[in-house]
Order: structure tokens, then sequence, then C-alpha cells
């Protein structure tokens, strides 16, 4: 699983791109993908196009992430979902939680 | 075009004189000359040395110009050899007579030795171009030839892929007319494991070749899929995600495709841009639109894809029709539509619904009558009976399934040296998915075994607390104490447990997944809600989500889910 991530030209908005299983594995580049980011950036994005699975510690993962964005005040999106991933999403209720596209 | 080359020209004169004067002209001109006195060796020598133009006397002994003229150009055959009529003769009448029997052209004696010249020129020209026609032309009916054979070849080829499957069962009827080689509509029926029969039919845009390579793919997915137990909607999936890959955009395929159970007399539909098929109920003829209400297939991406289904439950005699638009657009001498009116008033006047299906084709050939086909027409009845009226195979499966019970377990054990290596989820799965009603629940099924075995792991062989991932810095010290301690790891297992069972209607697997840990105290945690506000606890919840029963048995050490469905389909 490759995890790469990109930062908008104004440093407002950073794309993380998951390649493959999101599981525990990819914990520590999912975490170099948000942290120490100068600026901090104001929205965040998950883009699941190339992510064939997730399981439950990605779902801790992605917290972790709404957390260091803000909790509540926090402007994450998760995008490109399939079909099977929405339905992990949405049983673990998480669309009270991102915005899930 | 070179009139400077050297041509070989016969001349025939009986007249020396006259012969001698036409030889020096031509010869001036730099071409060879071959001389005849009489029309008969002037054939002779147009057979022997095959001149390139020929300068004829009209009278002359033995045989005439006009006979002699008649042979050469009978020999000639495709080949254009210019005949020139050189004569004394000078009423209509003769000259008419030179043309007739096969002269280009004529040039009366006395004659400009300037104008023979222009002439020899001219004809020349004619005469290559005539040579270039002809070598074009055979060049053409040799490249039609290849093509023929070519589209041969490919058409067998595409035959055996795009066969008719199981078409000829006994409660099918259908009619399929291309326009050309290759149909642009495709037909498609296979029985699966659990004897309903699968059917699609497909109208690719445009006719012909480009048609036909998109059919190729659909086909070799249809039956590659089908006979293994794949779902419609998983067919249907790969299907639109193999076309949308490979075909350009604007080709696409409207299609229907059925799923026909015939034990339960039920039919699942999907319609993606084919006109309306009609059900047709046995009782009171009541007409039953079957609407398209999805994309055709190869437009949208794999994650757009719709593969919601309509469902029907019939009653034997319940017919269900599908054409694809040929029918709609066929057009009479006026250029006119059938239209789906027509269609609606020939299933009305119908009387014996078992001769509809001929009522409808004739009803639709007598319509177009002497004008000229546009599209390919297909029309397809399915009639709904009992398993044994359908085929052999559809008897055997029902035979087979009446209150049959499938029943297996098996254990697999994960041993110490492998668990920093090993990942048994794939294997697993694989021996899960050998069984064709669970194939649609893959991902379900991988997500249970995936969270039950990451528990036993995690919490049980190496002893990790969840509680350490309450925080974020907890979180990366929980999967760094996993990854050190699953390298050191010397003792342990986890058993992998698997029940399956199975019955006419519904089936049940058990999954149960010992670990060698501690265990935990679950009895005073039930009843409990799950924790969701840490970073942990989530997998639980999925499985309760997906699963019938989730608990946990023995000193906490053993999880067992059980994953029911059903496999009305």
């Amino acid at each position: 699983m490759a995890i790469t991530s990109s930062v908008s030209p104004d440093g407002k908005q950073v794309t993380i791109f998951i390649q493959g299983r999101f599981d525990f594995s990819s914990h520590q580049d999912f975490r170099n993908a948000y942290e120490h980011l100068n600026p901090t950036p104001s929205q965040y994005r998950v883009d699941l196009q190339g992510a064939s699975y997730l399981d439950s510690s990605a779902l801790g993962m992605l917290l972790l992430l709404r957390d260091h964005a803000g909790g509540d005040q926090s402007n994450v999106q998760i995008v490109n979902c399939s079909q099977d991933v929405k339905k992990i999403l949405a049983i673990s209720n998480f669309e009270q939680l991102f915005e899930i596209f | 075009m070179n009139d400077q080359r050297q041509l070989k020209i016969l001349v025939a004169d009986d007249t020396d004189t006259d012969r001698l004067i036409l030889e020096a002209i031509v010869k001036k001109e730099g071409h060879s000359v071959i001389s005849a006195s009489n029309g008969l060796q002037a054939v002779d020598l147009y057979i022997s040395e095959c001149p390139d133009i020929v300068l004829l006397d009209a009278l002359m002994p033995v045989m005439d110009g006009f006979e002699s003229a008649r042979l050469i150009k009978q020999h000639a055959g495709d080949r254009f050899v210019p005949i020139l009529f050189l004569t004394s003769l000078s009423d209509n009448e003769s000259l008419v007579k030179c043309l007739d029997a096969g002269g280009d052209d004529f040039l009366s004696k006395p004659y400009s030795r300037i104008v023979l010249q222009a002439k020899i020129k001219s004809f020349n020209r004619m005469r290559e171009m005539n040579a270039t026609v002809l070598v074009q032309r055979d060049e053409i009916a040799k490249n039609n030839l290849r093509l023929l054979q070519e589209q041969m070849v490919a058409k067998h080829v595409f035959d055996n892929v795009a066969h008719l499957g199981c078409l000829n069962s006994k409660n099918v009827r259908y009619f399929l007319s291309s326009l050309a080689v290759f149909n642009g509509d495709l037909l498609l029926a296979a029985m699966r494991p659990n004897g309903n029969m699968m059917v699609l039919l497909g109208d690719f845009t445009g006719h012909g070749l480009p048609a036909a390579i998109g059919a190729m793919p659909v086909a070799s997915t249809f039956y590659g899929m089908i006979p293994k137990g794949f779902s419609m909607t998983d067919v249907l999936k790969e299907i639109n995600s193999k076309l949308k890959q490979i075909l350009p955009v604007g080709i696409f395929c409207c299609a229907t495709m059925l799923d026909v159970n015939f034990r339960r007399k039920k039919i699942t539909i999907w319609n993606g841009g084919l006109p309306a098929g009609f059900l047709l109920k046995a009782k009171d003829k009541e007409i039953l639109p079957i609407k398209s209400t999805h994309l055709p297939l190869g437009v949208l991406s794999p994650r757009a894809f719709k593969d919601n289904c309509d469902e029907y439950y019939l009653v034997n005699g319940d017919k269900l029709y599908l054409w694809s638009d040929g029918i709609h657009e066929a057009r009479n001498v006026m250029g006119e539509m059938f239209g789906e009116a027509r269609l609606i008033d020939v299933f009305q006047a119908n009387k014996d619904s078992n001769r509809l299906f001929d009522d409808i084709i004739s009803g639709v050939q007598t319509y177009i009558g002497d004008s000229e086909k546009d599209d390919d027409l297909s029309l397809l009845e399915i009639t709904m009976v009992d398993p044994e009226d359908v085929n052999e195979y559809a008897l055997e499966t029902s035979i087979k399934k009446d209150g049959a019970v499938v029943a297996w377990d098996i254990c697999f054990e994960v041993k110490p040296s492998s668990f920093k290596i090993f990942d048994p989820l794939p294997i697993l799965i694989n021996v899960i998915m050998e069984i064709p009603s669970l194939r649609s629940y893959n991902s379900a099924l991988y997500t249970i075994l995936a969270e039950l075995y990451a528990n036993a792991l995690e919490h049980g062989v190496l002893g990790l607390d969840s509680a350490l991932k309450n925080s974020s810095e907890g979180f990366s010290h929980y999967y760094e104490l996993r990854n050190e301690r699953i390298q050191n790891i010397t003792e342990g297992f986890v058993k992998i447990y698997i029940d399956y069972w199975t019955a006419d209607i519904d089936g049940r697997l058990v999954i149960r997944v010992e670990d060698s840990g501690e265990g935990f105290d679950y009895k005073s945690r039930m009843g409990a809600s799950l924790q969701t506000t840490g970073y942990s606890g989530r997998g639980i919840a999925l499985m309760e989500r997906m699963c019938e029963s989730v608990r946990y048995l023995g000193k906490g050490n053993i999880a067992e889910v059980v994953f029911v469905w059903t496999n009305d389909d």
C-alpha cells in the first residue's frame, strides 16, 4: 500500500491518496501525510480511489486525522469510495463525522 | 502515361504499296511493325504476336477486315486492343459496319499521316488507361476475396465465442437476423449451477465488425462467469467495466439481462437502454412493459454503475418478450417505422399465445415488405415453465436441489512461526468463494474474517491492549508494539473453524476463531454499548452489523460469529 499526498498551491488543502489495502500497516505513512504541514491546512481530503479494502484500524486512523484536523470543527472529506468501502463507512456511522463522496 | 514508349503495331493491308507506306509511318514514330496481307493472317499474327494496336484495311482477300476485327476482339477478351480501320469506303453504312465489327475508329483513305500518328497516340493513351483499370479491377477482386476469407475466419471465431448457449431449451424461441456478416445484436444464454437460466440480449451501437468486436468480451465474460455461479449483478458489473475500458467513447451496448428461476417462478431483470420488453400474463393477457431504467453497458465507470434489478413473480405459461430496437425501427416502403403501437396491436390481435412469436415476426416482415433493412432484428420469447420443461440441466439441478442439505466444516490453525509472514485470509476467502451463493458476500466475509483474525492475533496471541489506542501517540505505540512482538513470537496459535450449512432456501456460516491468549472478561462487558469514542472497537461493531450474531466463548479467547444468507435468487 502506498500513501501519497499533495498540498494545494495556497497550502489550504491537503489530499491524501491511498493505494491498495488501507490497514494498520499504513498508519505511519498516513500520519506523516498530514502531520507537520506548514501552514496547517484547513481542509483535508482522503482519496480512496485506489483503496481496495479498509479495516477497522483504518477507521481508527481516519478518526485520528479528524481529531488532528480539529475534531467537531474539522473539515475532512473522504472521496472516491467504492461501494464496499462506502458500506463499511456507513455501518460505522462515519457519514456523521465525515463528508463522504 | 508515356506515349513515347515503343509499341508493337499490326498492319494489315492487301495492297503492298499502302502497307509499305503505313509501315514507314509507324516505324518513323519509333514503333515496331508486324504486317499481314489479309484478315486471316492478321488474326494469326494477333494471336502469336499480341500487338498493342491493330490497323486494318476493311476490304481484303481471304478474310475481310470486319471479320478479322470481330475475331481479334473476341480473342482479346478483357484486354483492350484498339482497332483502327483504314478504308477507301466512305459511305455511312460501311463506316458504321467498321465500328459494329469491333473497330474503335476509322480513317478514310487517302489518310493524313499526321492524323494517323495522332490517332495512334490517342489510342495508346486509352489502351494504357484500360490496362490500369484492369490491374486495379483485379486487385480489388483479390482484396475483396481476401476480406471475405478473413471475415469467414473471424466469423468462425466469433460464433464460437458468442455462441447461443442454452437457447435451444424447450421453453425458448428466438429470431436473429443480421444486417451484415456479423450481427450487431448479441443473444447469449447459459444455465447457472443452481438451475436458473441467465440470458443477455445486447445491441451495440453500429453493426458489422465494429459491433462484433465489442460483443466478444461480453460473450466470453458471460460464458466464463455464469457456470461458476456468479450473480447477475456481478456479471453485469464485470461486463460494464470491461466495455468501459476497451470501447471508444460513443460505442456502447444497450442490453437487457435476465435471471430466470424456474423453481421459484421468478424473473430478475436489468434493462439498460433496450426498448421495453413485454411480460405477457397467461391468465388475463395483460401486458406488463419491462422498461429500461439504466444506462447502457460500457457508459458508466465501475463506480457509477447501477446494478439494481427488478423482480417479477410469474406463473407457468407467462411469457416474456425481449427485442432490440430493430423491430421498433423497421421501416416500410414509405420509410415509416413499425413502432411500439403496432407491436401492441400484434399482441392484442393474437388469439393463441403459442403463435404470438410467429405473429410478431410475420407482422414485422410483412410491414417491411421490399424496403431495405437498416438494422439487425432480434426477438426472444421465454415461457415460464417447470424445470423439467426447460432442459436436462434444469431438471437435474431441480432434483438435486429439492430438500438437499449441504454441510461441511474446516479447521485452520496458524502456527507461531507463521504469524509474521503469513496471512491466512486469502486462502480462507478462496475456499469460501468456491461456494457460488456466497460470492456476492465476498467483501462482507473478508471484513468479518479480517477483524476476527486481527483481534485474535493482536489481543490474544500478542497480548496487546486496545486501550492503548485511546490517544494518537498510543495508536502508534500500539502498532510499534505489534510489530516488535510479532517478530519475536515463539508460541501461540490462532485456530479458525468454519462450519458451512446450506439447504434449499438459506444457508449459514459459523466462523469461530480461537486464540492462545488469556481471553477477557466478556461477561461483565455484555450489554454495554460498544465504545465508539476512541480509536478502537469498531471491528466488533462492523461484525455485529454484518452477522446474525457475534459472541464470545470460553474465557473470552473464542469469538464466534454466525453469518446467514438466503439462496433465493
